[in-house]
């Protein structure tokens, strides 16, 4: 496996979904080129970051809007009660 | 069991509430994904009153459609489709794409033999765990995602942020699954390099020399 053979099959590996013989020849590739080591490695942690990033913050006052508008469109939908 | 505490009660519960005329469950599941949605709305069009826009035609149309709701997927993901389809109607709009899609527009230049390789290649300096406290790394986060084309960062969102499969992204964003593959490489090796630009050890930087003997 060439270097550009591993970075198509990045996906896969990374998401564990990559079929058990490519995996192998994906895992001794790796062990013999640091460089496509330290690329995986890279890629995962850039995931776990933008999974564990702070969410933005709902706006007070457009929550507030929101929940209005919500209640009317409802009550619109279920007149009487 | 009917006194359990209103955060012990299942999303599930509480749409099968909602469906039955309770107004107090459907306000629950919107205290409870508001937040997401609007993240996502912010991440994708990155202005504030369009993810207001996006946030509230969500759960609008999640009321009105509740009906619809058969529980095939979680009532997030069903959510969080909703909001993707309002945000591309923005990035179309704002774009004057009304009749072509993302795909046509794009997809004969996307195929994994342009996929560019990686550049600045170097072990971080701090792990994610240590990283994720600092306040400055969510700038970092936010300026990374911003310099992706939109095609790829609503694909990195909705699959690696958001957790969707494949197969769910492409069904999102109405494209293939192929081209969500390809993408989402691009999407993520772009990050990377951004990222490992900032936060790389520069004495652990890696020269790639030349392509390895088979």
């Amino acid at each position: 496996m060439k270097c550009e053979e591993l970075l198509a099959m990045l996906n896969e590996y990374v998401d564990g979904t990559v079929d058990p013989a490519v995996c192998a020849e994906f895992e001794q590739h790796m062990a013999g080129c640091n460089p496509c080591q330290v690329v995986v490695d890279n890629i995962r942690k850039t995931i776990t970051l933008y999974q564990a990033g702070r969410p933005y913050e709902i706006p007070v006052q457009f929550r507030e809007r929101l929940h209005d508008a919500l209640r009317k469109k409802w009550r619109e939908k279920h007149p009487g009660k | 069991m009917t006194n359990l505490q209103t955060s012990e009660i299942s999303d599930a519960e509480m749409v099968r509430r909602a469906q039955a005329g309770d107004l107090a469950a459907f306000e629950t599941l919107t205290a409870r994904h508001e937040q997401r949605v609007y993240s996502l709305a912010m991440r994708m069009l990155r202005q504030e009153q369009d993810a207001e826009d996006v946030t509230q035609q969500t759960f609008l149309s999640a009321l009105e459609n509740l009906d619809g709701f058969r529980g095939e997927a979680s009532f997030s993901t069903w959510l969080l489709r909703i909001a993707t389809h309002a945000a591309l109607k923005i990035i179309r709009k704002r774009k004057g794409l009304d009749s072509v899609s993302l795909e046509a527009a794009t997809e004969e230049r996307d195929s994994f033999d342009a996929v560019p390789h990686p550049e600045y290649i170097a072990d971080w300096r701090q792990s994610p765990e240590e990283l994720v406290h600092q306040n400055e790394i969510h700038r970092l986060l936010d300026e990374a995602l911003a310099k992706l084309d939109e095609k790829h960062r609503l694909i990195f969102l909705l699959r690696d942020v958001e957790g969707f499969s494949i197969q769910e992204t492409a069904g999102a964003l109405g494209l293939s699954e192929a081209n969500v593959k390809v993408r989402l490489l691009r999407a993520r090796l772009q990050l990377r390099e951004h990222l490992t630009a900032a936060l790389g050890d520069p004495a652990t930087r890696l020269i790639r020399s030349h392509d390895h003997a088979p």
